[in-house]
């Protein structure tokens, strides 16, 4: 009572003060926060003009309303609640929704290897990669000219002579072409780039392709440094009305499909392929039909068994701890309390490496110093993986149980411990009628947390058996004690498809599980409370 | 100060803001400044390469690239990469114009970049000849070259002098020989529990004649050729292997470099990147090519380093100048050795070599074969190293293990 007392200011001077320092509006206060805003803005219009550069005009757009709303808020004097929630509510944005939803929008695509990019980065890809140079063509010296606006290429025959021509004029003999040590100079009627100049517009110059003749066959003449030039061909050609490539050396059309490639009539496809938003399709492929699928519910299962588990033994072993050395019959318990805390300061990371070494089946610790040379597969056994796996997380995991237990026990009320003594409850009875479901009041919501962090306990599976063993026929590399996001780890980088679109759909369903089981658990948590 | 109207002091604000994303965008100007016709043979260029490179080669390629700038004026930035995500970066990145302008690393990524579409094409010309042929086979994919190698480099097999002098010409006769001499191990070949070391092991496959895959004109084809009696017979031979000690999954690198450090190992096989903890420890060694246990010779996979460009790059022009006129000289190359201690790719840069341990690993590796670049070869790693341990340490039948390892990897390829 006395606090509030203290803390709550008399009602009456402060609303004048803060409308004396609101109508003048240019305290210190002030300046600090117009230099404050000034940077923000400075930051934004600097973003704005740099995503300009790039053309990215969803950045534009959301920085543009984000600068607005910045603005209004500091400057405005009725939005007093947003000034401290602005700052929150955009990092909120940026850093948990974006990527929300940006994994959201990937689950619904093919985004993966071989579906990498866009379709006219594909389309480009495929026409370089099928650019070769002529048999037998020879690399020529040459020099990058230009008409107006046109840029055109001068090659020096292998005879001496120079030719001149432009992506739409093929090349032709240009007789008054002065050429000095190896070098054109001067070619009638354009003129001639210095390397400068040719670097300025080097993009150009290296898309630019001259027809050697009318006859296609005989290729087209590129650059890929400006000074020297050679023939080549693409066997591939591009539509662009028609949407279609074809195969100048077959005939054969490939036309573009629903999946992002392009498919000639006879199913022979090219790569790459470019991002096609595909529906559900990695949704259905992760509990059906894919490789992936026969074992993604037993890999749920697991996720969930040792999710529970390292919860259940890790909150077993430290209430159990806490509760002895709550006890203030034994001696010496700060000391006792301080070395049980050690695991929890280690890195967990570290601790799982630790212990991946410790229990290598050979030159391991404990089955050459504690178990005398015994021979158990510790880490390659999919039983005794999954026990191992537990088994650390226990380690790793108890102390932090511990301190909560302890904590929770110091708060309990005295007096109805005392009471039930008194009334003859035996110990047992006390803990389980009193302690426990007072403990579990209190720890609960760090219960389930707990549960929703090991759900998620990339690091530990990572570090210590890497998912392994892997099932011996999986054409996926999952293994016995891969849990969720692990394998949404392997779905992504590991084995030989990369597969974002599948990956991010399994984060999402990640995202649902942990969702739904903490509100359902916060709302029993509430029940529990109000007891 | 109170007393400051307010229009001032917005004005002021503005003020702020306009000097501020002046000094933001002041970059604008400098480029179309330098209009120089200078007609000299070295023209100063404009521009910023930027290159990406591992932890294992930043620092030399820094070097190199400060000698390219100093030599034509264009700035590069070298940028440092974990070298277990840069090729993934590369490809992530590239798309949306983040990515760099010139890649380095190890050849055996060039096929995902190719089928993601990322990686650019250069045009060796003339100089393809004088690369030394696995290198440029190796930047070579579907008949299309895609970059300049600059090291070439493959595991052989290490003798410890001090406690054998022989060179084994077949497997048995080496074991034989160097469990002789009473070493603790008589070779060490690093592994993992459950993930073996095909790398490490693939010699002695190739030994029984099971190349990983089959070959078409010197480039793999996406046909798996380890199948079949001879792919059965290297099974075999694992398992007798790892029944009698002479192989064990529990040997990790770290392990085998300790064992052959410390004397207990006659024989190690391994690649470039030991042996320099092994001469620091003043160790007499010999690099030797790996004995046959199969009968045909012992081919190590051949991993090739090089420049990559990206497809997407405001500097294609400079870049191919930096990677063809520049990377791709047998001063550079030589530069690079001397740096690196790998083999050079470029045969000129080669020849001038003198120091016996990579003469060792040129000679041992001469029969290698390019390490596949083709996008299926990431399949295979997990499949096979998983089944050469669970045969080595006796846990599957070898021929059974073996086959359901080749069913996996054939439907992992095939779907």
């Amino acid at each position: 009572m006395t606090r509030t007392d203290v803390d709550t200011p008399t009602p009456s001077p402060a609303p004048r003060e803060r409308r004396r320092f609101g109508s003048s509006g240019l305290g210190l206060g002030f300046v600090i926060k117009l230099v404050l805003v000034a940077l923000v803005d400075a930051l934004g219009v600097y973003g704005l003009l740099a995503a300009y550069a790039v053309g990215h005009w969803g950045i534009i757009t959301t920085l543009a309303i984000g600068l607005v709303v910045v603005n209004w808020v500091y400057f405005s004097r009725k939005a007093i609640p947003a000034k401290y929630l602005v700052p929150g509510l955009a990092f909120l944005l940026v850093y948990q929704l974006f990527v929300m939803l940006y994994t959201g929008y990937v689950s619904f695509t093919n985004y993966g290897d071989g579906h990498n990019s866009t379709k006219s980065d594909a389309i480009s890809a495929i026409l370089l990669q099928n650019d070769r140079r002529v048999e037998g063509s020879p690399t020529l010296p040459m020099a990058v000219v230009q008409k107006g606006d046109e840029l055109g290429f001068a090659v020096i025959e292998e005879d001496g002579q120079v030719w001149v021509g432009t992506a739409d004029q093929p090349l032709e003999a240009a007789p008054d072409a002065v050429v000095q040590d190896g070098r054109i100079t001067e070619v009638p009627g354009w003129d001639v780039l210095s390397y400068a100049q040719v670097i300025e517009r080097q993009a150009d110059v290296l898309e630019l392709r001259v027809p050697v003749s009318d006859d296609p066959n005989q290729g087209a003449v590129r650059t890929q440094n400006g000074t020297s030039a050679f023939a080549s061909r693409s066997i591939y050609t591009y539509d662009a009305d028609a949407d279609t490539m074809t195969n100048t050396d077959t005939g054969a059309v490939y036309r573009p499909n629903d999946q992002g490639v392009f498919v000639s009539d006879d199913g022979a496809q090219l790569t790459p392929g470019w991002r096609v938003a595909v529906g559900f399709d990695n949704y259905v492929a992760m509990v059906t039909g894919s490789d992936l699928s026969a074992y993604f519910f037993q890999v749920l299962a697991w996720t969930f068994a040792f999710a529970i588990l390292s919860v259940g033994t890790t909150f077993a072993l430290g209430l159990f701890l806490a509760v002895v050395f709550n006890d203030e019959r034994i001696k010496g318990r700060r000391a006792y309390r301080s070395l049980l805390i050690l695991p929890y300061a280690f890195p967990g990371f570290l601790a799982a490496l630790v212990w991946r070494g410790m229990l290598n089946q050979k030159f391991g610790f404990i089955n050459e110093a504690l178990l005398g040379g015994a021979n158990i597969p510790w880490l390659s056994d999919p039983w005794l993986a999954k026990l191992s796996v537990i088994g650390v997380n226990l380690w790793l995991g108890f102390p932090y149980m511990f301190l909560v237990a302890t904590g929770a026990l110091q708060g309990l009320p005295g007096d109805v411990m005392e009471s039930a003594r008194m009334d003859g409850a035996s110990p047992a009875r006390i803990f389980r009628s009193i302690t426990l479901p007072l403990v579990l009041v209190a720890t609960a919501p760090l219960l389930i947390a707990s549960f929703a962090f090991n759900f998620n306990n990339f690091a530990l599976i990572y570090m210590l058996t890497g998912g392994g063993p892997n099932f011996p026929d999986a054409t996926v590399p999952i293994g016995a004690t891969d849990i969720l996001i692990t394998m949404v780890y392997a779905t992504a980088f590991e084995g030989g498809a990369r597969d974002y679109g599948l990956a991010s759909a399994m984060a999402i369903v990640i995202f649902i599980f942990v969702g739904v089981i903490s509100w359902a658990g916060f709302r029993r948590t509430r029940s529990l409370e109000e007891i | 100060m109170r007393r400051i109207p307010r229009g001032l002091a917005v004005a002021a604000g503005v003020g702020l803001l306009l000097t501020a994303c002046s000094g933001g965008t002041s970059e604008e100007p400098s480029a179309s400044d330098t209009t120089t016709t200078d007609e000299s043979s070295s023209p100063a260029l404009e521009g910023t390469l930027t290159i990406w490179a591992d932890e294992t080669r930043v620092d030399d390629v820094k070097t190199i690239a400060e000698a390219y700038t100093e030599q034509s004026g264009v700035q590069v930035d070298v940028i440092q990469k974990a070298s277990t995500d840069i090729g993934n970066d590369f490809i992530t990145s590239v798309p949306t114009g983040e990515g760099p302008d010139i890649i380095v690393s190890a050849h055996d990524g060039l096929g995902g970049w190719v089928t993601n579409g990322v990686v650019g094409t250069v045009d060796l010309g003339d100089k393809a000849g004088e690369f030394s042929d696995a290198a440029v086979k190796a930047m070579t994919y579907d008949g299309q070259v895609y970059g300049v190698p600059y090291a070439i480099e493959n595991i052989a097999l290490i003798r410890n002098n001090a406690i054998i002098q022989d060179t084994p010409d077949t497997w048995d006769a080496m074991v034989t020989a160097a469990q002789a001499t009473g070493a603790k191990y008589p070779i060490v070949i690093q592994q993992d529990p459950t993930n073996g070391d095909p790398y490490h092991l693939y010699p002695l496959q190739t030994s029984f004649g099971a190349p990983v895959f089959a070959t078409e004109n010197g480039s793999y084809t996406n046909e798996l050729a380890m199948g079949g009696p001879e792919g059965t017979a290297f099974a075999e031979f694992l398992a007798a292997q790892g029944a009698a000690g002479i192989l064990d999954t529990n040997i990790s690198a770290d392990v085998a470099k300790e064992a052959f450090l410390n004397g207990e190992a006659a024989y190690i096989i391994t690649g470039p990147w030991y042996v320099s903890d092994f001469t620091a420890a003043n160790m007499d060694i010999s690099v030797l090519p790996i004995p046959s246990a199969g009968g045909q010779p012992a081919q190590p996979f051949v991993g090739v380093q090089g420049f990559f460009p990206s497809i997407n790059t405001e500097n294609p022009l400079l870049v191919n100048d930096f990677l063809v006129n520049f990377i791709a000289t047998p001063e550079v190359q030589t530069q690079f050795y001397e740096l690196q201690g790998r083999v050079p790719a470029m045969t000129a840069a080669a020849e001038g070599l003198s120091d016996p341990i990579l003469l060792g690993f040129n000679e041992a590796g001469a029969s290698g074969a390019p390490m596949p670049a083709i996008p299926e070869m990431s399949a295979v790693w997990e499949w096979w190293g998983a089944a050469e341990a669970d045969i080595i340490s006796g846990k599957a039948p070898a021929d059974e293990r073996w086959a359901t390892m080749i069913t996996n990897i054939q439907s992992a390829i095939g779907g």
